[in-house]
């Protein structure tokens, strides 16, 4: 077929689905309102076995990460996201999904630079720049600690 | 009574969080991983500044789940690291802080890895 860049164009946004903003918006706030719940559930779990807050926040933490792992490997995952949009990006589930789904899609190519390198093809980018904003900031806060 | 309006707050901040970034991928394209990276980096921001910890207190999860929580963990361990180990602080507040999710993520992901086939070949994006 020959067509140019622009009728692919037109033609793809066509078949895009269900990319009007008006039903992606709501739907990336309930599934992503849902599944913050679900956080709040277990942070509230953690915190009456008695683990103080932040305890409990990493215990939430490593629970979402399983639980997206788990639906990642059922390929249950992507299925929700297909809805959720953002809702299911933007939660640490969706950071989950992130290091699970490639990890698992590029076992083909080996253990090493198919699993274990590609899992942290958005993982890392994430964890480059979050540290790289920590640490300007720990230059910051530790000047000025010596002038207070 | 209480715990209900907990629940809902969680909700509606968590909700706006992906409404938010929902609207930054349908109007300006950006992929799925400069979204996580921008929002790693805005939490970060946002917890150095001190304005993140108070929708922590007021939201809950709806504030720590999405991966601006991420981000004020980092900036939280950070100031913890540097107030006890001052300037080696600088280097080791950032990983501390964020090892639980991280080692969790890949220590699961590589078990699934091992375990799970993959079925279903559409992939996300």
């Amino acid at each position: 077929m020959n067509i140019s860049k622009q009728e692919y164009e037109q033609v793809a946004k066509k078949h895009a689905g269900s990319s009007k903003m008006y039903i992606t918006i709501p739907k990336a706030f309930l599934i992503g309102g849902f599944i913050c719940c679900i956080g709040e559930f277990f942070m509230n779990l953690y915190q009456y076995i008695g683990n103080d807050n932040e305890k409990s926040a990493a215990f939430t933490s490593i629970t979402l990460v399983l639980i997206s792992a788990l639906l990642t490997g059922f390929g249950l995952y992507e299925r929700i996201a297909k809805h959720g949009g953002a809702g299911t990006l933007v939660p640490i589930t969706g950071f989950a999904n992130a290091v699970v789904s490639p990890a698992l899609e590029f076992k083909t190519e080996g253990y090493v630079l198919g699993t274990g390198a590609k899992m942290f093809v958005i993982a890392g980018p994430v964890i480059v720049y979050g540290i790289a904003a920590a640490f300007v900031y720990g230059i910051i806060y530790w000047i000025m600690g010596l002038f207070s | 009574m209480d715990i209900f309006m907990e629940y809902v707050r969680a909700f509606v901040v968590g909700g706006l969080f992906c409404a938010v970034g929902q609207v930054l991928i349908d109007l300006t394209k950006l992929t799925p991983a400069r979204i996580l990276v921008a929002y790693v980096v805005a939490g970060t921001v946002l917890g150095a500044i001190g304005w993140y910890q108070p929708l922590v207190d007021f939201a809950g999860a709806g504030a720590t789940v999405p991966l601006t929580g991420f981000g004020n963990l980092l900036a939280q361990g950070i100031r913890k690291a540097v107030d006890k180990d001052g300037f080696l602080g600088i280097f080791t507040g950032g990983f501390t802080a964020c090892a639980a999710g991280v080692t969790a993520a890949i220590i699961f992901g590589l078990i699934v890895a091992l375990i799970f086939k993959r079925t279903d070949r559409t992939r996300q994006e």
